[in-house]
């Protein structure tokens, strides 16, 4: 076991899969020259060179479809979009290339391709660099989805992302990236996509999240144990697919469900929960289903004005101690 | 040029008509299921391109990829059961003619969306230099698909990294209903906007099946040398409308009569292949009628063949 903080782990992660796999290469933004965006790549352009971490030029479409070919014709292209607020600039080659051309060519070609990004705010990068486009993606069928929230789960997903067969979007929290723990030094270690972790055990309300407020959802699950509520909180990792069977146990143990994402409601993930859990935990509920997400505006650039709008430690704690009083 | 590798040219060309001849009928007949792009007229350019290349050789196509896809070697029973949506088609019925592919000679499938190929040719070549096998890639594309976004990027990337691939734009000289110069693109000849990557760039006649070879010839061997990329674009006329059943009043009734009458590439070449003796009448004769007949059998067997089982539209989402 070694610490390393949450973009290292991810760092270790690839850079064992390149060890372990030559035919995984890196596409994208300074990933040599620079190390990505939040240091995640630091170190493997001079470890690997400049055929296997390569700087591409700022063609977010191209590149990603150079990627999902390059993935097709035989090799394990990780792509990265810097921030994934530019996927929109290559959702072409996601949506109608990469997540269906595997279906629509009748099962002829595979596309073992990972597409990285940062997500999140709360650091103040406003409304073209902090969103988180999960929902987006995991609507489409072909496409897996993840975001870890802690550096043993970065690295053990990223190397799960970069085996599987299939394009996966692994989306990078920001403010994560300095976050230091454990992770794994068994370079087999890998930790199955879809597979969600309750990573605080409890007995009154199971909180489901991913990503970045899963650090929230345990901060206030410290505040509400002092106050004799026994929270549990379930980690997705893996928003598509969807550890179904994880959240139905859960909250059919609590009878109390509050679906935390860090952005908006509408359409979303925690909507797709929250329906989960109506269908098929009803009556296991004492109080109605609570979600909680960012409103319903893009993300603002001055500190009080994002904070207000995103989920917080506090407004869990409030929204847990509501629905115990229900 | 061999006589064999000349006579095959002129068989595939007339393969290719054929097969459209049909895919024209059945869809005036309203026996094909969705959308259909005929590549009449167009023959000589995808021919002479796919003869310069080895089955292993990848390509991408456009939603106009059926000559594409007899030249580079398919076999007519699969498109045809793949056009009917049947399960033995490419694609066990669920591309269609749009999304047609054949993974066993490198066809990286027909694509619906225009310009979409550049990227996915620009990533197979990627691939064929990474792992170093010798292979190159071709990308057909059209003058639609030049004023997209990712001409411009990929064609950068494949000089950037000196990538094995040759980009041919088929400038057709119409968009879905207008002509594309100088309504909607700012130059006539889409190599005006290809030179400036700084790799070679030629234009060749699209009806002139031996001169589309030449060409691709030249760039097929500069990529499989590390030359790195090529452009050509192939001079041709769209004979039929954008879509089938789509309206085609945009353009001069001369001006498709014209077309069809002095620049058919396949007339230019049976012309060419009696002057020369490489082909005599009789010759031509039977290879236009094996041609109908391949082509009949095929649609025949499409016809016979079962639809997919319906538990197999939830296969193949994931691998």
């Amino acid at each position: 076991m070694k610490k390393l903080s949450y973009n290292l782990a991810i760092a270790d992660g690839m850079r064992e899969e390149m060890k372990r796999d030559e035919t995984v290469i890196q596409i994208g933004l300074d990933l040599a020259s620079y190390g990505d965006s939040q240091g995640q790549t630091i170190g493997l352009g001079d470890e690997f060179g400049p055929k296997r971490v390569m700087d591409f030029p700022i063609s977010e479409t191209s590149y990603t479809g150079i990627g999902i070919a390059a993935a097709a014709a035989g090799l394990r292209p990780l792509v990265c979009i810097q921030f994934c607020d530019w996927m929109t600039l290559a959702s072409d080659q996601l949506v109608n290339q990469g997540a269906v051309m595997r279906y629509m060519y009748g099962g002829q070609y595979k596309f073992p391709v990972v597409i990285r990004g940062n997500c999140g705010g709360y650091i103040s990068a406003a409304a073209q660099h902090s969103k988180m486009l999960e929902a987006w993606f995991a609507h489409i069928p072909g496409l897996k989805v993840v975001l870890p929230s802690t550096p043993w789960d970065a690295k053990g997903l990223i190397k799960a992302a970069i085996r599987d067969d299939n394009p996966v979007l692994f989306f990078e929290h920001k403010a994560l990236m300095p976050d230091r723990g454990e992770v794994s030094e068994d370079p087999d270690y890998v930790i199955p996509l879809g597979k969600a972790d309750i990573k605080r055990k409890g007995s009154d309300v199971t909180i489901v999240c991913y990503s970045y407020v899963v650090k929230l959802a345990l901060e206030a699950a410290e505040i509400l144990a002092k106050e004799g509520i026994d929270v549990e909180v379930v980690d997705l990792r893996t928003v598509k697919p969807l550890d179904t069977e994880c959240i139905l146990e859960s909250v059919k143990k609590t009878g109390r469900a509050l679906c935390l994402q860090e952005t908006w409601l509408t359409c979303s993930i925690m909507s797709e929960v929250s329906a989960l859990i109506s269908e098929q935990a009803f009556e296991y509920l004492n109080t109605p289903v609570v979600r909680m997400g960012q409103l319903d505006v893009p993300y603002p650039f001055s500190p009080p004005l994002e904070k207000h709008v995103l989920p917080s430690t506090e407004k869990i704690v409030d929204a847990v101690r509501k629905m115990m009083s229900e | 040029m061999e006589k064999s590798l000349k006579i095959k040219m002129f068989t595939d060309m007339v393969r290719i008509r054929c097969f459209e001849d049909k895919v024209n009928e059945l869809d005036r007949r309203g026996e094909l299921p969705g959308f259909v792009h005929l590549y009449w007229g167009e023959e000589a350019s995808g021919v002479g391109i796919c003869s310069a290349l080895n089955t292993d050789d990848y390509i991408t196509s456009t939603h106009r990829g059926h000559g594409h896809m007899i030249a580079k070697g398919a076999v007519m029973t699969k498109m045809w059961a793949e056009l009917f949506g049947k399960e033995a088609g490419y694609n066990k019925g669920k591309g269609g003619s749009m999304h047609i592919a054949d993974s066993e000679i490198g066809f990286l499938g027909a694509n619906g969306i225009v310009g979409a190929g550049l990227p996915l040719a620009t990533g197979a070549a990627l691939s064929a230099q990474y792992l170093d096998n010798g292979k190159v890639s071709v990308c057909m594309f059209g003058d639609g698909a030049s004023l997209e976004a990712t001409f411009y990027e990929s064609m950068n990337i494949a000089a950037v990294f000196n990538l094995p691939v040759i980009f041919v734009c088929e400038n057709n000289k119409y968009a879905e209903y207008s002509r594309t110069f100088p309504k909607l693109s700012s130059t006539e000849h889409v190599i005006d906007r290809a030179r400036p990557f700084g790799f070679p760039c030629v234009q060749v006649d699209g009806t002139d099946v031996e001169a589309v070879r030449a060409a691709a010839l030249e760039a097929v061997e500069r990529a499989r040398t590390g030359g790195g990329p090529t452009f050509i674009e192939t001079l041709c006329y769209r004979w039929a409308p954008h879509c089938q059943g789509n309206r085609d009043d945009y353009r001069p009734e001369e001006e498709k009569a014209y077309e069809r009458e002095h620049r058919d590439p396949i007339k230019l070449y049976t012309a060419k292949l009696l002057e020369a003796g490489v082909l005599n009448q009789e010759d031509i004769d039977r290879i236009w009628a094996a041609a109908i007949q391949e082509v009949e059998e095929a649609v025949q067997f499409a016809y016979d063949a079962p639809y997919p089982p319906l538990s197999s539209a939830l296969e193949d989402v994931f691998a």
